[in-house]
């Protein structure tokens, strides 16, 4: 009896260095994918590991990263939002439709001043959020085909604002956080960085982050604990939607133009910083850092491929299965950590 | 037992543990062609798990596995249904959308040479097949439209005439009327004689000795008794089921226990006229601070959507709950939760969160209490460590994953987080399934502390014995409505039983 007691209080006793690791896997694999691609480009290319080109790859990665904060709350809540580059796109361009453009530029040309226009453009990505919060909690659809509706919506909105033209002008604030720089360093990676730690603060110390996780790891129990889940939800829809947007009036500043389809690649750039950094698809795993890490793994990734002058058009299908790799990795993350659980 | 045969189906040494609970020890089990053997043991004694691992659904335990002496190992349910082995669980495994038709021929409809489906044929054939049960329907019917008693026997229809030679039914008669369980009986025996192995667990001993061979007893993941069905009684039966000391548990099967004089405290909860589409009928009754109320049923009665109403998640047609004087319609269990009423649901999935440390379990529905915008974590383990030491989970640490502890424990862990701030009206679903009997005494204790600190409990169980070991008042509830109430006077399980 004793010794039978014994053994079961082995077997209850958590963890070995070999069930730490394989619980922790989603956290390491993605940081090991990351050494390795650094290593392998800097020995693949002497301009690889400079620190211009460290500035490079943080000013590239840096409009994603701003998506990326909200749609981190969303995956975290196991929901998805598509429309985020969308959001982004109509956002930018709604800033740029407030502002006063030259003459060629045939739109609304209302001479507001800037932080209204600024002001303007987040309540309508935030609206836009809301729609999809709607959407999902109240009526019911499923966030996939929501936003999928919504990425519609914003686009169809942005080409009835731009008609096909393309603007220039945006209020001075945004056009010095999107492509100025103070002391060497790009305003838009400053931004990027305070809006990542300011999600990663809010997930890991607020009553709301909590209720994020928990939502996320076991929808079923945050409703039976008496959590306001649809309210929750809601939320983080408005969250994803207004980070989305705070990223397409950097963006539209950082590239110099705002118009139609500019932020096409955004929407499976963000889904793949936040997934290949590990944070769980099936929702309550991972968070902030996850995608930090996730954010460099691809900045690496693009930004070494043109630096050992690969084939364009292979660099799409290496992207592609990178990603690949990670959902596996993500999947299988999750199925060791039940495991180790049961 | 049928001598000089072998066996169709053998097990030995058959050990499964969950969490590093054991749920079966060192079990052996033979089933022969021709034999219906009866299974009975109290809830958690293994005998499910036993019959889950037969058909598949547990491809991971240790021990010997045999199909007509040739050993095997089914890594799913669709290789024990391969092997001809077929199962009906406890719970209904239906699908309520599909037609009756559809549903006898789940999977395997009969299709022409072009592989379409021959909905003629196929509504014909489970006509005569539901015929032979002696059930009458349109085959074509939405099978939810059904009563639950029906929906069930349809589903072992099924099962029965799947062509299996071996048939598992685990509490298969929960939900039927007395006619119909003898329609089954007479079923089981003729494809007994047609050369069918069945297994028959229920906790209606006199079921058991009515129809099987064979008895089997467990008793706590092991194999107490195996013996010929006509060679016992219901007595000896309780007895192995119980074991020594449990003489206080076998009276209560047949003797009256004496409910209290008492009324109780003032009202908490009136519930008026409630009814829900096919579930509830003009349920009405009210709940009693310090005292507690138990709804006994069988399973499909209306208990489920009934706890599910007074918590906020479903909403009713119609009918009017009342809490603390103050008429109440939940728009959701937020709102239930802030009026003060809390739920402990019978799965325990449905309420833990399995991946995260016992403190966040325990804290998450008290957070808005505990902290306006930042966490506290130091609190919260604070909190979590006074309810882990006076609920006597073990092992007695808050940063655990909650996953790593046995059922029982989760289960106080589900109690705890209602606890700190003691909510008004406490509803608690099937509160001691599947628990060892120490677990079971120390979630009865709970119960009556907390009762005597002046809530109001609601218990709703499908098992007689939770009910009569808690509660001050029974209702019984028949599909969807109360038909009797039980106050100041004598029950019984057998009264019980009777009433549903």
């Amino acid at each position: 009896m004793a010794s039978s007691e014994a053994v079961s209080g082995a077997a209850r006793r958590p963890r070995g260095v070999g069930s730490f690791l394989r619980s922790q896997m989603r956290n390491i694999a993605p940081f090991l994918t990351l050494i390795f691609l650094s290593l392998f480009f800097a020995f693949a290319s002497p301009s690889f590991a400079t620190l211009d080109n460290l500035g490079n790859i943080l000013t590239q990665v840096s409009v994603t990263g701003v998506i990326a904060v909200g749609l981190t709350f969303v995956i975290l809540c196991a929901e998805i939002d598509l429309s985020i580059a969308s959001i982004a796109n109509v956002t930018g361009i709604a800033v740029a439709y407030f502002t006063v453009q030259e003459s060629y530029v045939n739109i609304a040309n209302v001479p507001l001043p800037g932080a209204v226009a600024i002001l303007l453009a987040l309540l309508l990505c935030a609206a836009l959020g809301l729609v999809n919060a709607l959407g999902l909690t109240v009526i019911g659809i499923p966030s996939f085909i929501m936003t999928l509706a919504m990425m519609q919506i914003a686009a169809g909105i942005s080409a009835l604002l731009v008609r096909g033209q393309i603007a220039y002008k945006v209020p001075d604030l945004i056009t010095t956080l999107g492509s100025g720089s103070i002391g060497g360093i790009p305003w838009i990676v400053i931004v990027a960085a305070v809006m990542l730690l300011a999600g990663h603060l809010v997930l890991t110390y607020t009553r709301f982050g909590r209720y994020v996780y928990m939502v996320g790891g076991n929808r079923e129990a945050a409703e039976y604990s008496g959590l306001n889940v649809k309210l929750i939800l809601g939320v983080v829809m408005v969250i994803s939607a207004v980070c989305s947007g705070i990223g397409g009036m950097l963006g539209v500043a950082h590239f110099g133009s705002a118009q139609q389809n500019e932020f096409d690649t955004y929407l499976l750039d963000s889904i793949a910083a936040v997934v290949v950094g590990g944070t769980s698809l099936f929702g309550g795993r991972g968070g902030i850092g996850n995608t930090i890490v996730g954010l460099f793994v691809l900045g690496v990734l693009n930004n070494g491929l043109d630096h050992v002058n690969i084939d364009s058009f292979l660099k799409i299908l290496i992207r592609g299965l990178i990603l690949l790799a990670a959902l596996i990795i993500n999947v299988y993350a999750q199925r060791l950590r039940e495991k180790a659980a049961e | 037992m049928p001598e000089g045969r072998s066996p169709i189906l053998e097990l030995q040494g058959i050990t499964k543990s969950f969490g590093g609970v054991e749920a079966l020890r060192g079990v052996d089990f033979a089933l022969y062609a021709g034999e219906i053997h009866g299974l009975v043991g109290e809830n958690g004694a293994g005998k499910s798990t036993l019959m889950k691992i037969i058909a598949g659904v547990h491809p991971e335990y240790s021990g010997r596995f045999l199909v007509d002496g040739k050993e095997t190992r089914f890594r799913s349910a669709r290789d024990a249904h391969a092997a001809g082995i077929a199962m009906v669980h406890q719970e209904l495994s239906v699908a309520p959308d599909l037609s009756v038709a559809e549903n006898v021929f789940l999977g395997n409809q009969p299709t022409s040479r072009l592989g379409l489906v021959q909905w003629r044929r196929m509504a014909r054939e489970a006509g005569e097949q539901l015929a032979r049960f002696g059930i009458d329907v349109d085959p074509m019917t939405r099978l939810g439209d059904l009563p639950i008693g029906l929906q069930q026997l349809i589903e072992i229809a099924r099962v029965l005439f799947s062509g299996a030679r071996i048939v598992i039914l685990d509490e298969p008669t929960s939900a039927l009327s007395p006619p119909e369980v003898e329609r089954l009986f007479a079923t089981l025996r003729r494809l007994r004689d047609e050369g069918t192995g069945i297994v028959f667990i229920s906790h209606f001993i006199e079921d058991i000795l009515r129809v099987s061979d064979t008895v089997t007893v467990f008793r706590n993941g092991r194999k107490v008794a195996e013996t010929a069905a006509s060679a016992t009684t219901k007595g000896a039966l309780i007895e192995a089921m119980i074991g020594r000391g449990g003489e206080a548990l076998e009276h209560s099967y047949t003797d009256d226990l004496m409910l209290p004089r008492s009324d109780g405290g003032p009202v908490v909860l009136k519930v008026d006229q409630l009814s829900l589409a096919r579930s509830l009928q003009d349920v009405s009754f009210e709940a009693r601070s310090g005292e507690v109320l138990g709804i006994y049923g069988f399973m499909g009665c209306g208990q489920q959507e009934l706890s599910r109403i007074l918590f906020g998640k479903l909403k009713p047609d119609s009918g009017t709950l009342v809490v603390d004087g103050a008429p109440k319609s939940f728009a959701s269990t937020a709102a239930a939760r802030r009026a003060g009423v809390a739920l402990v649901p019978e799965s325990r999935r449905a309420m833990l969160f399995h991946q995260e440390p016992v403190y966040k379990n325990i804290s998450i529905s008290i957070l808005d209490r505990i902290s306006a915008m930042l966490l506290k974590p130091a609190q919260e383990r604070d909190i979590a460590k006074r309810q882990v030491e006076q609920l006597q989970i073990r092992p007695p640490v808050v940063g655990l994953d909650l996953g790593m502890l046995s059922g029982g424990n989760q289960q106080k862990v589900a109690l705890a987080k209602w606890l700190t701030y003691p909510p008004r009206l406490l509803v608690l679903c099937e509160p001691t399934r599947g628990m060892d009997v120490g677990a079971k005494n120390d979630v009865i204790n709970i119960v009556r502390d907390l009762r005597a600190k002046g809530l109001a409990i609601i218990v709703l169980s499908t098992e007689p014995e939770t009910v009569l070991s808690l509660a001050d008042r029974i209702l019984v509830l028949k599909r969807g409505a109360v038909v009797r109430e039980f106050k100041n006077e004598p029950v019984s399980k057998d009264r019980l039983l009777e009433a549903a």
